[in-house]
């Protein structure tokens, strides 16, 4: 099932050569509208109008989150405000949020993409769709719903939270499709059992999944409990949204709408791309986005690309699922957390220093941060009450910055493994 | 008047007490006397040693988190009510105490209470009105 057969199953050449004209269109209209694009550009004597050749892309510079933050929050905007209709905003956990618009065309192109991955997974019009995403600035409930109104199918925009009554109205409303993250849809399995509803009674088939990490365990366990068929979709705000990417009913990795989206997968420590299938960083160029284009944006998400054809007829590249960050950002229970928000809470306490660690679990499919932290002389009081009073303080300003509950636990002074690379600060026990 | 009491941060593991013991042991350090207070993933240990700042240094090297800090030792005959007595008159000066402990002395016609009170000098000047015997460090080292 194809939503836009005919771009979906374009000839390799024939994609190429629209690629190439969207590129340089998208390239012109970034250098004439946005100074940040424009200054960089001129800064290398790149011309837009001398791109012969996808590959000459590589001369352009990267687009990295900071520079989303630093042009906080209309900066790259590449229309004027009046022609942008939709704002989405991606969660500022770190202190800047990033800001992205959305024009009458872009949410139209939107709508149709995610269709395009509905269609994929299965869905069709006479679905009825449970969309258990958050609504609001986040991309993932409002890009689903386009997509599924687009579709045709029958939605029911219930957004995320309170478990009971998702399963209920899943019950009643005879859903047949859900959408949201697979840790949740593990919980709602489990809450089912609580509640003594059987999933097989239910008319449930299909589950379309994104939004965090997970794994092929994952899937089978889902497809097991809930008996449906699930597949894993990708995007990010700062290139669209969901409808990037997603799996066909193969279930062997995810389409990237190539036709919207350049895809390049690059080491990253030598920025050159890695050789067909290596597992590298995906970078991405919008090729159609016209309030928003963003010009070889790094994801930090790690993939590989697979290029053997699809049996499902598409021609459009599949990519594996993500496979890790390139930085060390964690996503718990959907929110992001990066290790130097941590420590610069620690260091704005008084008295403490930032020799910690990161421990995550996932305990009845919830996610738990367990926060470890050295005792230094300056931390260690002879009163049990202020020792306790550290903690709750260290707990309280953590949660308030990361906007999730964490556990803090005080260990010995040096009983943590030093390091050099960020990375063993974190112990993600997590089985994805 | 105040002596000085050193505490250590234990992570609750197993033998982490026995090890502090040790070194103390090996570096000639007596014990006078010693608390713990514990939570379910941490304690702090509160030892009066007869050479503090020996026991500082020594436990520093072998990695252990370590503080001082002040306390009063004040002592009063071993028979019933000796406690009573000088909460009592703490009590009627509104002095808090935040934690105490206590051992007998060699003799065993004394107690010695170790005391941390919210105010201190408030503390002494209370104990003292009332006459109560306040140990000075020579003192309590030399027990």
């Amino acid at each position: 099932m194809y939503w836009q057969k005919e771009q979906e199953c374009l000839s390799r050449p024939e994609l190429a050569k629209l690629q190439l004209a969207r590129l340089r269109t998208t390239l012109k209209r970034v250098a004439t509208n946005v100074p940040f694009y424009r200054n960089r550009f001129q800064e290398l004597h790149l011309d837009p109008e001398k791109l012969t050749s996808l590959e000459m892309l590589g001369d352009y510079p990267f687009t990295l989150k900071q520079d989303l933050r630093d042009n906080y929050p209309y900066g790259l905007f590449a229309v004027p405000l009046r022609d942008v209709v939709r704002v989405h905003s991606s969660s500022g956990t770190t202190g800047v949020a990033t800001v992205v618009g959305y024009s009458r065309g872009d949410i139209e192109t939107w709508s149709d993409l995610v269709a395009r991955v509905l269609c994929g997974a299965g869905v069709t019009s006479d679905d009825v769709i449970q969309i258990a995403f958050g609504y609001g600035l986040f991309t993932g409930g409002f890009g689903l719903h386009y997509g599924a109104e687009r579709l045709g199918a029958s939605v029911i925009p219930i957004s995320a939270g309170n478990t009971k009554r998702q399963i209920q109205i899943m019950q009643d409303f005879k859903s047949t499709a859900l959408v949201c993250t697979p840790s949740y849809a593990l919980k709602m399995a489990d809450v089912m059992m609580d509640m003594g509803i059987n999933p097989n009674g239910l008319s449930l088939r299909y589950g379309l999944f994104g939004a965090e990490p997970w794994s092929e365990a994952m899937r089978r366990e889902i497809n097991e409990r809930l008996g449906i068929r699930a597949t894993d979709n990708y995007g990010l705000s700062e290139v669209m949204g969901p409808g990037v990417a997603g799996e066909c009913e193969e279930c062997q990795g995810l389409h990237i709408n190539e036709d919207h989206f350049y895809v390049e997968v690059l080491n990253p420590d030598t920025l050159e791309p890695v050789l067909p299938g290596e597992v590298g960083e995906l970078v991405l160029t919008t090729l159609t986005k016209e309030a928003f284009p963003v010009i070889r944006y790094r994801t930090r998400d790690l993939t590989r690309l697979i290029p053997e054809p699809c049996p499902c007829g598409r021609t459009l590249v599949r990519m594996s699922r993500v496979l890790g960050r390139t930085d060390d950002m964690l996503i718990i229970k959907g929110v992001n957390v990066f290790p130097t928000q941590i420590e610069a809470v620690l260091f704005a306490i008084e008295g403490t220093e930032p020799h910690y660690r990161l421990i995550v679990d996932r305990e009845n499919n919830e996610d738990r941060l367990t926060v470890q932290v050295e005792v230094i002389e300056s931390m260690l009081f002879d009163e049990m009450k202020k020792q306790r009073a550290l903690v709750e303080t260290i707990k309280k300003r953590l949660a308030s910055e990361l906007g999730i509950g964490v556990e803090v636990k005080l260990v010995e002074e040096r009983s943590l493994e030093r390091f050099n690379g960020k990375g063993a600060r974190v112990i993600d026990n997590r089985r994805l | 008047m105040l002596v000085e009491q050193i505490a250590v941060f234990l992570e609750n593991k197993s033998g982490r007490l026995a090890e502090i013991t040790a070194v103390l042991a090996e570096n000639d350090i007596n014990i006078r006397a010693l608390s713990v207070a514990d939570t379910a993933d941490f304690g702090i240990l509160r030892l009066i040693v007869d050479k503090v700042e020996r026991a500082k240094t020594v436990l520093k090297e072998h990695g252990f988190t370590v503080g001082k800090t002040s306390v009063i030792a004040v002592e009063v005959a071993d028979r019933t009510g000796g406690l009573a007595h000088v909460l009592k008159c703490i009590k009627e000066a509104e002095i808090n105490v935040e934690y105490m402990y206590a051992f007998v002395n060699k003799t065993g016609e004394n107690a010695v209470l170790i005391f941390r009170f919210e105010k201190m000098e408030e503390a002494i000047e209370a104990l003292r009105r009332e006459g109560f015997t306040i140990l000075s460090k020579e003192q309590i080292y030399a027990l």
